[in-house]
């Protein structure tokens, strides 16, 4: 994003440049101070921690690497990554091409079209402990709604939430059902897409396909881009829907990074090694970004490009 | 037959086939978001004993609405309601003035480190939560905040860096001619701010407030690990620790008419205010 100084300069005396920053930094104070409070100060004090022994029991001492030698031993660290893993590694592309499939039929003139659009944004609306709690109840293995409907087609269903193999599954198919949100973002870049580009290539001859594939992907990276980037950062901070569904179970095959963090944090009151898990979630989310950050040249096509050709 | 056949051949033929099929497709989609509404009511309004029939009553054969009142008084959701909207409104009065303030700042005066400012402002939005999440927890706990709706409500005063982006975006939109005839007359930076910049952007602080009510209403993690105290729990709290009691399991007719009442909110607010929705969607690339 680019910073834009757009203000006009005009000459003026230093004391009146004086004046006018010292207002800027008092209407600019609040987020200052958020920063110094809230984000920088909290950052390093982190850092710190997770170098440090502090728990409810001992008093912050610095004891090195030791944290984070101990966490590349602990079996229970290497799951939950694993188990973040498969679910990022599923739940984000799935996200994105239903997402984005559901935009281009969206971006229909057809009457009535704002009705499904507010409709497959819903869920976004209501995401929270209500409907964690409704999954639940909805993925029960005797009682619940999908093994019903899959009795109907004569499949017995699995015992989704306590089957180990499963609760990652019933995870991630209710993690589809949030799409609304990226699908909006989708949509709204599909309808930047000038029109005459999509006539142009119809005179050409392009059928529909071809028409999707370079022109529509191509002009629509950036957004897939976009997404691509929060999806990750989202998938990897996944927390609520596994702690009221799961709660990390069964048998930890749903124990996600962030509710390895919880448990150390506000179970065993480890404060100290808490921190460095949340050290190490960060570094690999810094390091996802940066690779993706570092792939767009490859596949994200910008508009200032076209111009040149 | 033949001119249907003859139509696909045209393009606009093809269209509407598309559209047909467009469609059919979005209806299934539809339906699937729609089973677990269903589902949930369709539980909500069952007798004790109709809950675990197999095969399940799909649609309940003696409906019991007093579901609904016995959930809202045996689970106590009146005093849960009463924080979460104490809790919402406050953030959400936070978030509108200190988003709406430090945007101008931003978007018209100049001081140097200003733009440092800003970037280092976009880069937490990449900043995963669980970094600062231990110290900020301590430091709550140093000065005694845990377990009182402070921690969740004092840091929205301090500016969330979405909603300073979309304000900084949207006054640099506006014309400097208004700001610039109030100076002449004699008035100051803050009285352009409060009288000429927020009467103006009233789309943008209703797009504002819509996402921070949905945001704070739906919040688990924060309300989880701060309130200790029953009687200080949030719906979103309340309704998890009912999940967990064997005890609500066998009544789990009242803990769907609870869900039922504690997404009516939000769908309201949805239905209500939804261009603002897409609005900040749009701009922001909040998913909600």
């Amino acid at each position: 994003m680019a910073v834009s100084t757009e203000a006009p300069k005009r000459k003026q005396a230093g004391w009146q440049a004086r004046t006018e920053a010292v207002h800027a930094y008092i209407f600019m104070s609040p987020v200052i101070l958020g920063l110094l409070l809230f984000t920088l100060g909290p950052m390093i004090i982190s850092l710190a921690l997770s170098f440090s022994d502090y728990n409810l029991l001992n008093d912050f001492k610095l004891i090195g690497i030791g944290n984070y030698t101990k966490l590349l031993q602990e079996e229970l660290f290497w799951q939950s990554l694993k188990i973040s893993a498969i679910y990022s590694v599923v739940s984000v592309p799935l996200g994105l091409v239903i997402s984005l499939f559901l935009a281009i039929l969206l971006n229909k003139k057809i009457r009535g079209i704002y009705v499904f659009r507010s409709m497959y944004y819903l869920p976004t609306v209501i995401s929270g402990v209500g409907v964690a709690m409704l999954w639940k109840w909805i993925f029960n293995g005797k009682h619940g709604i999908i093994n019903n409907l899959l009795g109907m087609l004569s499949i017995k269903g699995p015992n989704w939430l306590l089957d180990e193999q499963w609760a990652l599954v019933a995870l991630i198919i209710t993690s589809v059902w949030g799409v609304g949100g990226t699908m909006l973002i989708f949509l709204a870049g599909l309808q930047g897409i000038p029109y005459e580009l999509m006539e142009a290539a119809e005179i050409d001859g392009a059928n529909r396909w071809s028409q999707f594939r370079h022109i529509t992907l191509p002009l629509l990276s950036n957004v897939t881009f976009f997404n691509l980037v929060l999806g990750i950062i989202g998938a990897l901070q996944y927390f609520t829907d596994a702690f009221v569904i799961t709660g990390g179970g069964p048998n930890n095959a749903t124990l996600f990074i962030a509710v390895y963090l919880w448990r150390h944090a506000f179970q065993f009151l480890n404060f100290g090694y808490a921190a460095a898990i949340s050290w190490v979630l960060f570094l690999i989310v810094m390091l996802l970004t940066l690779l993706v950050f570092r792939s767009s040249p490859l596949w994200v096509f910008y508009e200032s490009e076209r111009k040149v050709k | 037959m033949q001119a249907f056949l003859r139509s696909l051949r045209t393009r606009s033929g093809q269209q509407r086939l598309i559209d047909v099929f467009s469609v059919i497709v979005l209806s299934m989609g539809a339906v699937v978001i729609l089973i677990p509404f269903f589902w949930m009511i369709s539980t909500a309004l069952k007798q004790n004993g109709d809950v675990f029939l197999v095969p399940p009553q799909w649609i309940p054969e003696n409906p019991r609405w007093e579901n609904f009142s016995d959930a809202y008084a045996q689970l106590k959701l009146d005093i849960y309601a009463f924080n979460t909207f104490f809790i919402v409104t406050t953030v959400m009065i936070g978030t509108l003035l200190s988003a709406s303030f430090a945007a101008y700042g931003f978007a018209r005066l100049q001081a140097p480190g200003r733009d440092t400012i800003f970037m280092l402002l976009l880069a937490t939005l990449m900043l995963p939560g669980a970094v600062t999440l231990v110290p900020t927890y301590l430091m709550f706990n140093t000065i005694g905040w845990i377990n009182t709706f402070l921690p969740l409500t004092v840091p929205a005063f301090f500016g969330s860096a979405y909603f300073v982006f979309l304000m900084r975006q949207f006054y640099i939109t506006i014309p400097r001619e208004l700001e610039e005839s109030a100076m002449i007359d004699g008035a100051s930076v803050y009285r352009i701010w409060w009288s000429i910049m927020l009467p103006l952007s009233g789309p943008v602080l209703a797009t504002i407030a819509v996402f921070t009510f949905v945001g704070t209403y739906n919040d688990f993690f924060n309300p989880l690990i701060y309130l200790s105290d029953e009687s200080k729990r949030t719906i979103a709290v309340a309704l998890s620790y009912l999940s967990g009691s064997p005890r609500s399991v066998a009544k789990m007719n009242l803990l769907m008419a609870a869900v039922t009442i504690s997404i009516i909110p939000p769908i309201v607010l949805f239905i209500g205010a939804q261009r603002y929705f897409v609005r900040g969607i749009v701009t922001t690339g909040i998913k909600g």
